[in-house]
């Protein structure tokens, strides 16, 4: 019994560190693929969360630091919400570019920065986002393991909550969700398309670099070149897979968060591959599309720009 | 003469030329901003492409796998479909070639064509999966190519690590593959250019060919146009839409999967472990995109990328950081993202001048 809690606790506490990333960037998603831009470059600005989080934690609060990689995705946001919105540009073309841009920037400021070093320095753990409870429970535990991971791990659920609310609740989340549908009548109806999509382009920027600064600032003590290595497609996927509902991005981000914890303590086990459970998620996913969940509608409006008529 | 200039200034090949002199521009600003001489920086990028016939045969090395994936998914880009999927059929596709040339070995002949089919095969077989998934459950292609991405990429790290393949005590690694599945040139060649100097490129002038004829001359090439361009048009006028994407996947994948093996034949002649993806299908996209979709433009924005991605590795004489490609690369993307806008302003001093009249 005290082995299943253990191990169950290992898988919580894996899949806690694993999911908040990926659900930042989801919920980024989200918002832009709901608002009518497809975002390809989550992974781009991803990266650029995770650099910024980590220089700017070596010098102010965490808290701030991690505020600051959520500016550097809306940043690139705003990059590509001026490409899509204003200027019309092919979605993927200019989020490809994003993806190009955004971690050969953050890559040529590491190098320029840390004496040609593509790493930046280790954060110590005061330097990290906290961890909540942190000795409250014994080391090892399972209290330990389930109540006390980063706080970005809780936080990002409470996000999931705020943005249902702003999606379902609120007049903003109906415009967001009519516009990608349907943005000549909400033009029509006096709704500012390019208001909200812009606003919901830089959100998802803003989110992303969050997700980033999870991985370095949580799940690592540092940016590396493979901090963030495919974690914004996965996000992309989860949003798809979620039907571009935020309740449904988290549900498949957890998924994906679970296979993940049970890769981490299964292969210490050494008994199957680590690399054959490693594509456990992978393959699920696509089972469970088959089986379950079929068509996923894609916004209507989706990845098409819309041009104001005079 | 003045309607010859803005044609010329409208074209395709005039806005990509625009993107790449903007790109370096700006590439110059951000080297300045970091305190580097761009000036320095891009001579030294210029010499170590340039410099030597050494140096331009390494660039050709770089380029044939890019020119690869690039035609991948450009072909994909013409039926509609957007490959981003050619990251993995590039990795089964080394995987296959790999298995064949270490497991088999039969003359050149033989065992050269063997290792192709297994790769073109093995790439076909990814894109067609997604094809179906999409053809008979309607899964989103772009979320199921992401998910099959992954698993070729898992898939490749376990086979590495399988006795009959892995090389014992040599690092993280397969074996090499046998001599008579490599296609480097005899010693002549390579002793006069670069040891790697590899028939790939021969293979990619051909497919460029290849598929330009398939595009712009064949009835296929046309049904997969019409299927890209219109899609409820193309089903109205008899075309089996769902039948033309299982194509259009299977020729984008088999592409990608040669992209593989010639990179395997020609140049690595092992699959190493890999620690995040290798990106030859993501640069695909950036040629794809640099290259306009078109076969032959394809071929050229393959050995500019091929060139920049060598030149960029000696950048480190200078202490200028390599990455600098990389954005150098992503503004010519972005550049061309929003270059219609460009062409749109020019069309419309044209039509507002001739209403004018």
């Amino acid at each position: 019994m005290d082995v299943i809690m253990k191990n169950l606790g290992l898988i919580i506490n894996a899949t806690m560190i694993s999911t908040p990333p990926l659900l930042f960037a989801a919920l980024g998603s989200t918002f832009s693929e709901r608002s009518g831009v497809v975002n390809i470059g989550i992974e781009g600005m991803m990266t650029i969360g995770a650099f910024a989080g980590a220089v700017a934690a070596c010098f102010v609060n965490p808290w701030l630091a991690f505020l600051i990689a959520g500016l550097a995705g809306a940043l690139f946001g705003l990059m590509h919400a001026i490409a899509c919105i204003s200027l019309h540009a092919d979605q993927t073309i200019s989020g490809t570019a994003i993806n190009f841009l955004a971690p050969g920037v953050a890559l040529f400021l590491a190098k320029a920065m840390f004496d040609g070093s593509t790493d930046t320095p280790a954060l110590a753990v005061t330097q990290k986002l906290p961890k909540l409870f942190d000795e409250v429970f014994p080391v090892g535990s399972f209290g330990n393991n389930v109540f006390s991971a980063y706080a970005s791990s809780y936080l990002v659920f409470v996000a999931v909550l705020i943005v249902w609310f702003v999606f379902y609740k609120t007049k903003l989340g109906l415009r967001i969700r009519a516009v990608g549908e349907h943005p000549k009548a909400c033009d029509t109806l006096g709704v500012n398309v390019y208001g909200i999509r812009y606003f919901c382009v830089i959100i998802s920027g803003f989110l992303s670099g969050l997700g980033g600064a999870c991985v370095t600032m949580a799940t690592m003590n540092q940016f590396r070149p493979t901090s963030i290595v495919g974690q914004g497609f996965i996000a992309i996927a989860a949003v798809i897979f979620g039907k571009f509902t935020p309740q449904g991005a988290m549900l498949a981000c957890i998924l994906f968060g679970i296979c993940n914890g049970i890769k981490t303590v299964a292969s210490a086990g050494n008994v199957v591959s680590p690399n054959l459970i490693s594509m456990i998620p992978y393959v699920v996913t696509i089972i469970v599309l088959v089986l379950f969940v079929g068509k996923s509608r894609v916004p209507a409006a989706n990845g098409k720009p819309y041009e104001k008529s005079r | 003469m003045k309607t010859d200039m803005r044609k010329i200034l409208e074209s395709k090949a005039m806005l990509t030329f625009i993107a790449i002199l903007i790109a370096f521009v700006v590439g110059a600003v951000v080297l300045v901003i970091a305190g580097i001489n761009p000036f320095v920086a891009y001579a030294t990028l210029l010499r170590s492409i340039f410099g030597a016939p050494k140096y331009l045969a390494w660039s050709v090395v770089y380029a044939t796998p890019l020119i690869f994936t690039g035609l991948s998914v450009a072909f994909s880009f013409r039926t509609g479909v957007f490959n981003i999927g050619a990251e993995g059929q590039f990795v089964v596709g080394t995987l296959a070639a790999a298995c064949v040339g270490i497991l088999v070995d039969l003359p050149a002949v033989l065992e050269i064509p063997l290792c192709l089919i297994a790769a073109v095969a093995a790439g076909a077989v990814w894109g067609i999966i997604v094809g179906y998934l999409k053809v008979k459950w309607g899964i989103n292609e772009v979320l199921s190519m992401i998910m099959f991405n992954w698993i070729a990429y898992y898939l490749s790290n376990y086979m590495v690590n399988l006795p009959i393949l892995h090389k014992e005590g040599g690092g993280e690694a397969t074996k090499d593959i046998v001599d008579s599945a490599k296609i480097v040139f005899p010693k002549v060649i390579t002793q006069a250019l670069c040891p790697r100097t590899n028939a790939g490129i021969i293979f990619a002038v051909i497919a460029v060919i290849v598929i330009y004829l398939i595009i712009e001359k064949t009835t296929l090439g046309y049904k997969l146009k019409a299927v890209g361009f219109k899609r409820h048009a193309a089903e109205y006028a008899g075309i089996h839409v769902n039948k033309a994407i299982m194509t259009a996947m299977s020729i984008s994948g088999a592409l990608a999967g040669m992209a593989g093996a010639l990179q395997l034949m020609g140049n690595s002649f092992r699959v190493p472990q890999f620690a995040g993806q290798e990106g030859y299908g993501f640069e695909g996209i950036t040629v794809a995109l640099i290259g306009a979709s078109n076969p032959i433009g394809v071929f050229f924005a393959g050995l500019f990328y091929g060139a920049m991605k060598y030149g960029s590795m000696k950048l480190s004489i200078i202490d200028a950081p390599a990455e600098i490609v990389d954005i150098i690369m992503g503004t010519i993307v972005f550049c061309i993202a929003i270059s219609h806008v460009f062409r749109i302003t020019l069309k419309k001093k044209k039509t507002d001048k001739e209403e004018s009249k």
